[in-house]
């Protein structure tokens, strides 16, 4: 129980002092999952409310593989991009391995599905008789899809929130696709379990709350955003 | 709400455009390095000294990804590392002979432990024979963990076993907890198990352990850490220049040095101790 006092305060010196190392551990997650989840919003979206409002045979199947990404383990994803990014391996001669473009690109794999699967669900939420309003007032069809997505959109921030949340605390893809390089790819989560491998529990604990603090800010802001605004 | 996505939209473009600028030099131009090494290594601290030095010096950009010897080896054999930290010799030579590595050299050496609780329940404390003393705490059915990870430490604690004529797998006094040995240890201490370990990485968490010495200074414990860099005829994207740069700065005179006192302000005695330019029985 102490040793957990002793890891907030920790934490509370280690931001208040402007670590540097801490700090640029902060900011690099905070850029790779932010970018990671940007990524994934454009390809989760799409899909999803093409999958929502599109019939097409084998479309049940579709929904069920995007339900299954939504729970698919981070480290099978990294050990995919993994194969995939190695020297002699497919995308090879990217030279991405083992660097933060790396990082990004394993966690926008795992947060794409989970914004598809929560965008499909609420576009598909949304009333029948809206969709033919919208046609019957004249819009095209891409008026109509851009409608329904802003019709959306408090949902599809859950989406955000869920898709960012999920690889901001990620640690089984960065660590095998980032390798937990010194100021280059560590990230709060694989700087968390390294000093707990090296029995430094208190900075272990600190890293922990300092990654808490973060989501819940961004969370509170996005959350903000949503309540705010009441669908009309 | 269309201007603000728009402007969202530029936002993020110029904030991916200052990213992908602002990024380090990529592999592409031969100035990074890939380090494949043990956990030990760096758990210890000593690789947070000496690559910056490597880095400084030289100009290259040292990547080091620790993880067990076992691993780093498989790395190296797919050409996917340029320069391996390693201790575990039998497979280094097996290595060796396949042609995966080039130019293997000693480097230093330090020993490994076997640490358990302070209580002693198998009563080994203070045993010659590491391998009397695991059969030891088989006999006696005391709880040991092992690494189980292939690493150089798991190596030669099978070793061990071999020397002792006990097979310990699938037996319920044997754990294996797949973990490096810093969370080994931990594992060990919290269930008051026995462990092998090395000497560097146990000092440097002995604070939060509780945990003792309890057999050491038999010959079979030495445990030798050995350079080598990635065959690059094997593997044509091998930065060989940069690997045996490395090579050539962990074995020379300064470092060696650096080596050699690392640890002794700390702990109060060395954690690794130089071996390069001795000669190499292994």
């Amino acid at each position: 129980m102490e040793l957990i006092l002793e890891g907030i305060r920790k934490a509370i010196w280690l931001l208040f002092t402007f670590d540097p190392e801490v700090l640029g551990i902060t900011w690099l997650s905070l850029k790779v999952s932010g970018l990671a989840t940007f990524f994934s919003l454009f390809i989760g979206i799409s899909l999803g409310t093409v999958v929502a409002l599109a019939r097409f045979p084998g479309r049940r199947l579709v929904v069920s593989l995007i339900n299954t990404g939504m729970g698919v383990p981070p480290v099978v994803v990294g050990l995919f991009v993994t194969i995939f990014l190695w020297r002699n391996g497919p995308l090879g001669f990217f030279e991405l391995l083992y660097t933060p473009t790396a990082i990004i690109l394993a966690q926008a794999v795992i947060a794409t599905p989970i914004v598809a699967g929560i965008s499909l669900a609420s576009i598909q939420k949304l009333p029948e008789a809206l969709r033919l309003q919208i046609l019957a007032l004249g819009a095209t069809r891409i008026q109509m899809v851009r409608m329904l997505i802003r019709e959306a959109r408090l949902p599809l921030l859950a989406a955000v929130m869920a898709g960012f949340g999920g690889v901001i605390s990620e640690v089984g893809a960065s660590i095998m696709v980032g390798g937990n390089i010194k100021g280059y790819t560590r990230v709060l989560t694989t700087a968390t379990v390294m000093e707990t491998g090296k029995g430094n529990f208190d900075i272990a604990i600190a890293l922990g709350v300092i990654l808490l603090i973060f989501t819940f800010c961004i969370n509170a802001i996005l959350t903000g955003i949503q309540q705010r605004e009441r669908p009309r | 709400m269309k201007m603000l996505n728009r402007s969202f939209l530029v936002i993020m473009a110029l904030f991916v455009a200052a990213i992908l600028a602002g990024s380090p030099a990529s592999a592409a131009d031969g100035k990074n390095l890939i380090l494949a090494t043990t956990t030990s290594t760096q758990d210890t601290g000593l690789l947070d000294l000496l690559n910056p030095m490597f880095e400084k010096k030289t100009g290259y950009f040292v990547k080091t990804i620790a993880v067990g010897s076992g691993q780093a080896m498989a790395m190296g054999s797919k050409g996917e590392a340029d320069v391996l930290l390693v201790h575990s010799p039998a497979a280094e030579k097996k290595f060796m002979e396949e042609g995966s590595g080039v130019n293997r050299k000693l480097v230093m050496h330090n020993d490994f432990i076997i640490v358990g609780p302070p209580s002693d329940p198998a009563g080994v404390k203070g045993m010659k024979s590491a391998p009397e003393a695991v059969k030891q705490i088989a006999a006696k059915g005391a709880l040991f963990l092992s690494r189980g990870d292939n690493s150089g430490t798991h190596a030669k604690e099978k070793d061990l076993w071999k020397k002792a004529g006990v097979n310990p797998e699938g037996q319920k006094f044997y754990q294996q907890t797949g973990l490096g040995m810093g969370q080994t240890l931990n594992v060990a201490a919290e269930k008051k198990g026995y462990t092998l370990a090395d000497r560097g990485t146990y000092l440097s968490l002995k604070k939060n352990l509780g945990m003792d010495i309890l057999v050491d200074g038999d010959k079979t414990l030495l445990n030798i850490y050995h350079v080598i860099v990635v065959n690059p005829e094997k593997f044509p994207k091998v930065n060989a220049p940069a690997a045996r740069a490395y090579a050539d700065f962990v074995v020379s005179k300064d470092v060696q040095a650096i080596i050699g006192k690392f640890g002794v302000d700390k702990y109060g005695s060395p954690l690794f101790f130089p071996d390069a330019g001795k000669p190499d029985n292994d």
